[in-house]
Formats: C-alpha cells, sequence, structure tokens
C-alpha cells in the first residue's frame, strides 16, 4: 500500500517547517516537486506501528491564490487530486497568536472538501500577549479537528497523531463550507462543475479563477472556461474581493467567540521597539552595515584556518598516494586529476557553511525582513526590489541557491532583473582566483596602520562586483518595459530565537548540494583537462620531445625535464586549444597557458586555479614538491620581454575579467530553469562575456 | 468627504480603512488583512518613509507608500 501523504500548509511563520523538523527528524528529503525546480521537502513519519505516511512541507502562503511562483505550487497540489502529492490528510498550521490572518487560508483550504486537521501552535506567544484560544470552541465551530501543539518543543504530537490517524481510517469531512461560491454565482458553479466533473464548488471556483495557472488542465479545457467566464459574465477581481471581505467577516465571529484577549491597548511589545531601531534612519543602516561587515569577517578570516586545514589535508594525501602507489598515468590521473580536483571543491566549504549559517540566522530571527523593507527605495531606483537583497547577499556564496531565493519576489521583472544581475556579485569561486592574482602583484604591507592593501584591493573586487550588478539592474530597467506594477507586501514576523536543529540543516543541505552538484562538474572538467594535457595528436609529443633532447643535448637533467615537459604541454591537444584561441585573448595580455585555463574554466570558474597548477605543473616536470602554485607563477618568464610573465596589468586584467565573466554553466542551468527559456540565459551569458572582455581589455591596455 | 490615505499617516496615529482605490492591489491587501472597517495603526517608516510599516488585525505589515496610497482611511 502506497504511504499516505500528509501535507503540511500554513502562513509563513506559522511553526509549519518547525513541525515538519519535529515530525520527520533527520530523515528529511529535499528534492523538486513534479515538474517544477521548487524545493519539496519530504519525509516519513510513523503514525503507528503499521502505518508509516510521507509528510510534504508545503512553502508558507496566505491564502489559496498565489502571489509568487513559490506559492504556485500550493494550489497546484490542493487543487488536482491526481497529483502526486495530493494529501491524504492536510494539516494547516495555524499561529495561534494571529487566528485571525492565518484561519483565512485555513477556511480556503477545508472548503476544498479535503480531510483537514488543524494544528493550533505558537500558543505560548499568544499568551504573551494575553490571548488565549478555546480550542474546544473551534473545533466545534470549524467543524474539523483541531489539535494544540508546539512546533518549537514538540509538545501534541501524540494528540497530532492520533488525529491524523482518525482521519486516515475514517475521514470526516470538513462539514458546511465557510464561502460557498454558489450562493453568489450558482449557474457558473453548476457549469463548471458538470462540464469538468468536479462535486466541489470550491474547487469549480479555482478552476474559474486560476485556470491560467493549472498546468494540469490542457489548452482545450482552459479555453473552455474562458468560454464559460464570458459567457456568466464573470468578474473575478470583484468576485474575490467579496469572498475575502465574507471570509474575514466569518472569521470574525468565530475569533470573538473562542479568543480572550486581555491585552492592555497600545503597549508596544518588545518587537515593536525593536523595529524602532532597526528601522531608524541612521542606526538601521549603520546595523546593516556592521551585519554584513560580519559576514564578510567569517567568509574571508573566520573561515580561512578551516580551508587551510582542508588544503593541507589534501596536499598531504596527494603525497601519499603518489608515494605509495606505483607511478604511472593512473597514479597521475587519481592524484594530480581527480584528487586536485575534489580538493579544489572542499576547500569551499567553510566559506559557505559560514554564509548559509548567518545569512539563515538572519532569516530565522525574522531580521532579514526589516533589511528588505530599509532596503526597498534604493533597489527600487535600480529596477529591483526589497527582496532582491536576499538572492544578492547569498549571491555572495554562489549564484545558484541564489537565483533559486529569486522564486519569493512577486513582480516578475523585478525577479527577471534580480536572476540577470545576481552572477555579477562575486560569488565564492572567484575568491581563490582573486587570492592567488592578489598575492602575485600586490604588496602585503598595511597602510594607515589597521588596514592590509592586499585585503583593501580585495575589498575593491567585491565592491566592483556590486556596482556592476546595480548599474546593470539599473540598464535592464531601462530596457525591459512592463505593464505590470511592481509591488512590496510583506509582513515583518515577530523577533524569534533562532531554532539551533533549523539553522543546521539549512546548513547542512546547502553544503551537501553544493559539493554534490558544483563536485560533479569540477570532477569531470578534471579529469577531461588532465587527459587532453597529457596526449596530443599523432605523435606530435613525441616528436616535440625529442626535438628539445636533439637541439639542447648539454643542459643538465633537472632543466632538460622541464623544458620536455612543457614543450610536451604545448603539443598535447590542451596546447593546441590554447594556441587556436590565442589571437582572440592577445589584446587582453593572455597567453595560450592562461587561454587553456579560460577555456576549461568555461563551465566553472573555480575550476581556473585547478587547471592553472594542473598545467603548470605538468609543464614544471616531475621534480616539483614543495613549489605552491604562486611561485611558479611568478617564475614564469614572458617570452617576448624575458621579464615575468605576470605583470601587474596581466594579473589586473585577469582579476577584472573574472569579476565579470559569466564562466559557470551551473548559475547557466539555474537561469534557464527559473526563467523556463533560452533567451534569458544567452542574454546573460553575452552581456557578462561582452562587458568582461570590455573591462580586461581597456584594463590591459591603460596599465601595460 | 476627505481623501484621506493611510500614506498620510504620522507614525503612531490610528485609522479606520473604509475603502480601496486600487482594484487588484485591494486583493492582496485585503489577504493581508487590510479590511473595510479594521483599525490600523502607522508603526514605522523606513528611511525616506518609503516603505512604512503597518499594525493592522494584530500583526505588522510593510508595503509600499505607493500601496499605502490606495487604502483609503476616514
Amino acid at each position: 500500500m502506497k504511504p499516505p501523504i500528509i501535507a503540511l500548509i500554513g502562513n509563513p511563520n506559522a511553526g509549519k517547517s518547525s513541525l515538519f523538523n519535529q515530525l520527520t527528524g533527520l530523515r528529511q528529503k529535499t528534492g523538486n516537486f513534479p515538474g517544477v525546480t521548487m524545493d519539496r521537502k519530504s519525509g516519513p513519519w510513523s503514525i503507528d506501528d503499521q502505518t508509516t505516511a510521507t509528510v510534504v512541507d508545503l512553502p508558507g502562503v496566505y491564502s489559496i491564490y498565489p502571489k509568487s511562483l513559490d506559492e504556485q505550487v500550493v494550489t497546484d497540489i490542493l487543487a488536482n487530486p491526481q497529483h502526486p502529492d495530493y494529501p491524504d490528510v492536510a494539516i494547516v498550521v495555524v499561529d495561534a497568536s494571529n487566528l485571525h490572518r492565518n484561519l483565512l487560508l485555513f477556511t480556503q483550504v477545508a472548503d476544498l472538501g479535503l480531510p483537514t486537521i488543524l494544528a493550533l501552535n505558537m500558543l505560548d506567544v499568544a499568551k504573551e500577549q494575553d490571548k488565549d484560544v478555546n480550542a474546544v470552541r473551534l473545533a466545534m465551530r470549524l467543524g474539523v479537528p483541531v489539535v494544540r501543539i508546539n512546533a518549537r518543543t514538540g509538545e501534541g504530537a501524540d494528540a497530532l497523531r492520533k488525529a491524523v490517524m482518525k482521519q486516515i481510517q475514517e475521514p470526516v469531512l470538513p462539514g458546511k463550507p465557510l464561502f460557498d461560491p454558489a450562493d453568489e454565482a450558482p449557474a457558473l458553479i453548476a457549469s463548471t462543475k458538470a462540464q469538468y466533473g468536479l462535486s466541489n464548488n470550491y474547487l469549480a471556483l479555482q478552476y474559474v479563477i486560476q485556470h491560467d495557472g493549472f498546468t494540469f488542465l490542457n489548452e482545450q479545457q482552459r479555453n473552455g472556461l474562458d468560454t464559460l467566464i464570458a459567457d456568466h459574465d464573470f468578474r473575478e477581481v470583484p468576485f474575490q474581493a467579496s469572498e475575502t471581505i465574507t471570509r474575514y467577516k466569518r472569521i470574525a465571529q468565530i475569533v470573538t467567540e473562542v479568543v480572550t484577549d486581555q491585552r492592555p491597548i497600545g503597549k508596544p511589545t518588545w518587537t515593536q521597539k525593536l523595529d524602532r531601531v532597526l528601522l531608524h534612519p541612521i542606526w538601521g543602516y549603520t546595523i546593516f552595515a556592521l551585519i554584513l561587515l560580519l559576514i564578510f569577517q567569517a567568509i574571508f578570516a573566520w573561515a580561512a584556518p578551516f580551508m587551510d586545514g582542508i588544503d593541507t589535508g589534501v596536499a598531504w594525501l596527494n603525497g601519499q598516494l603518489k608515494e605509495s602507489l606505483p607511478p604511472g598515468p593512473l597514479t597521475d590521473l587519481l592524484t594530480d586529476g581527480i584528487l586536485a580536483g575534489i580538493g579544489g571543491i572542499l576547500v569551499f566549504i567553510p566559506q559557505i557553511a559560514f554564509l548559509f549559517l548567518l545569512v539563515s540566522l538572519l532569516e530565522e530571527s525574522g531580521y532579514m525582513a526589516r533589511v528588505m523593507v530599509i532596503m526597498d527605495r534604493i533597489m527600487r531606483k535600480f529596477g529591483l526590489n526589497g527582496r532582491s537583497v536576499v538572492p544578492l547577499i547569498s549571491g555572495v556564496a554562489c549564484a545558484v541557491p541564489a537565483i533559486m531565493a529569486t522564486r519569493s519576489i512577486g513582480t516578475r521583472r523585478d525577479r527577471l532583473i534580480t536572476i540577470l544581475v545576481t552572477p555579477l556579485m562575486s560569488c565564492s569561486a572567484r575568491l581563490p582566483i582573486y587570492t592567488i592574482l592578489i598575492a602575485l602583484v600586490v604588496p602585503s604591507r598595511r597602510v594607515l596602520g589597521v588596514f592590509n592593501v592586499q585585503g583593501l584591493a580585495l575589498m575593491a573586487l567585491y565592491l566592483l562586483g556590486l556596482l556592476s550588478a546595480l548599474l546593470a539592474a539599473y540598464v535592464l530597467k531601462l530596457i525591459l518595459k512592463t505593464k505590470e506594477r511592481g509591488y512590496f507586501i510583506m509582513e515583518l514576523p515577530t523577533f524569534k530565537l533562532p531554532r539551533w536543529n533549523h539553522v543546521g540543516l539549512t546548513v547542512w543541505e546547502s553544503v551537501r548540494a553544493f559539493v554534490w552538484e558544483a563536485g560533479r562538474v569540477i570532477l569531470a572538467i578534471s579529469i577531461i583537462l588532465w587527459v587532453l594535457a597529457s596526449y596530443g595528436p599523432g605523435n606530435d609529443m613525441q616528436q616535440a620531445e625529442e626535438a628539445v633532447r636533439r637541439e639542447q643535448p648539454t643542459l643538465s637533467s633537472d632543466d632538460l625535464n622541464n623544458r620536455i615537459a612543457s614543450e610536451r604541454l604545448e603539443a598535447s591537444y590542451a596546447g593546441k586549444f590554447g594556441h587556436f584561441i590565442e589571437p582572440a585573448i592577445r589584446p587582453l595580455g593572455y597567453d595560450w597557458k592562461i587561454g587553456i585555463a579560460l577555456l576549461s574554466s568555461f563551465a566553472a570558474r573555480e575550476v581556473f586555479v585547478g587547471t592553472m597548477s594542473t598545467i603548470y605543473s605538468i609543464g614544471a616536470g616531475g621534480d616539483d614538491e614543495g613549489v605552491t602554485i604562486r611561485e611558479r607563477l611568478q617564475q614564469e618568464r614572458n617570452p617576448a620581454t624575458g621579464g615575468p610573465m605576470y605583470t601587474p596589468a596581466l594579473a589586473w586584467s585577469l582579476l577584472i575579467f573574472y569579476v565579470f565573466a559569466m564562466m559557470c554553466m551551473s548559475t547557466l542551468a539555474a537561469t534557464q530553469r527559473e526563467t523556463k527559456s533560452w533567451k534569458w540565459p544567452t542574454v546573460q551569458l553575452i552581456y557578462m562575456m561582452a562587458l568582461a572582455y570590455g573591462a580586461a581589455f581597456l584594463t590591459y591596455q591603460l596599465m601595460a | 468627504m476627505s481623501k484621506r490615505s493611510v500614506a498620510d499617516l504620522k507614525i503612531g496615529e490610528r485609522a479606520v480603512i473604509q475603502a480601496f482605490n486600487d482594484e487588484v492591489m485591494s486583493l492582496k491587501l485585503l489577504e493581508m488583512g487590510c479590511l473595510p472597517g479594521a483599525e490600523v495603526c502607522m508603526g514605522s517608516k523606513a528611511p525616506l518613509g518609503d516603505p512604512i510599516c503597518l499594525h493592522v488585525s494584530g500583526y505588522c505589515l510593510s508595503m509600499r507608500k505607493s500601496e499605502a496610497a490606495t487604502i483609503l482611511v476616514d
């Protein structure tokens, strides 16, 4: 027997995710809802000895009428009994401290005629506000089981289990609907029900109002509904407005019967007191700036020792393997190819973990909503939205989750612009490139006693990324005209202490996704690159080696080996690729070796440093223990001038190139998925690449 | 008959919602609990006075000034 499906539904901040974590613990799975790339969290829940249900956590919504893409999924499931996630029992989680607004969604779900349970959460918060809810009377008035729970502590889980079990065994459907659309539009509802084989009046209304968003209907069915609407002269906006008003009117009656409110009028809560500071014209921005500084500090300074540790560990393992395995191409592939590639991924874990830790703390506590409020006005000037702040901040770690986070932006144009500019924020994959090139050409000294010049250079690159993202957004705002009205209506949740298990889970999930998603790409590219750099067409590499031996018979064995290795690399497939694109990148100051690195990092920019070390270590012969990639780059000579290859002009040209360049397949794939078109990833790729080429060209020509 | 809207309220000022002058926006606001007859109180304003934070039906709702201007009060 298929396990019964229990859907968790509720307003944002009602405690739905806490309840989900309580019920499923660590056994939860994150996947996608069928057909959409919306995160779907599900997990098993043992209701009794024989029954294990599948709990599905649906995105938080205020009503059954979706306002943004992530909200659409709730209606998609509830309106379609054929949907694989269509619940056997719907648990609506309700915030008892704000029963009035939370009941709107509840009554809509109940009116769809599903077996429903109301989980009354946050009674402790209600109590702090001198409010109490009479659960028994509420159950009588609504005609569904009501269970008092505390999602944070797990109180009430047993009662919930019993109620769910009862609903599975003998489902009790909600009684008389709170709002019956047949009262107002009887003919339309009757025809829709007859034509589409529906039995529920409210479901029929959803077909009428929302059919454009229902992917489970075919075009003919949707057109049929358009005809029905025209035939009955139905006007959906006033109808929906009167539905909401009627519901709230009836809910208000229920609330006055079940809630006792003894709150002294006008007494400010501590959330209100905090808001006075956090939204203050001066203090608000100061605090936000300090928090941003803290995040950067964590990413760069606190993560450093962990990153060094991982680096050392991987290098040690590499050395051990090289010593213990017999030398040969397979060992080389394992060490220089695969292990070097994996090390390149693992080293980002501390930064990603710190970033997601801090961002999820800000979200959990309710502070992020305040940031959106104080940033909305500024963001709007650039064609963005207050809600764009979260993607832009997350973009400093990785553009892929950042682009997925844009789903909460309800305005289509704001969302599109946010997606298009987010990859300009310097993500953590750019950091190793920045670090290594800055160390090469910027002196490590202090100015004004505290600031390290290298640190300032790094900061400047990040600021350049941010400014270009804002400018690009501004230009896009001028190009993309829309009739759609932007809006920003958002609940400011009360401040809460973060739930540490929740935060831990978020961090764990994001690290796991990063290692798995980015890891596969990097691993594949490392292997391909290693093969391309170790083999060449025909016997070109052989001939190159013999030529060196013939022409330079007097060289010492070390120098000879180095020359041979570098000539062989030049004759390899990778070398030929590099030479092929050299004319195009010459104006930026790059040679064929950098060309190889550029090409290989085209799919994922984090490959750049790995490629550079592969190229320069393959090109450096066998005896290279203890020479870091930085030293090797420093020793590299420019064959034309005889001076060092990595002049400040070249290094800055590369740095600027990587600030702008769209070198990330995963990001393009995310843009494609999120915009459901090939047009926007193409636009993104072209505009960022053009920007990168132009800016790097200017930099090199001005500095050289 | 005055045409005052929520956007005109000062911090701490209370008013009762009368009507909306924008049908589409009113759907979103109604669902969030801004109902005709409900009492609202201007909680705080972001720097430069936009967006604003409104206390309505027992919680705090933020919106842009232009959106607040569609909510007419007595």
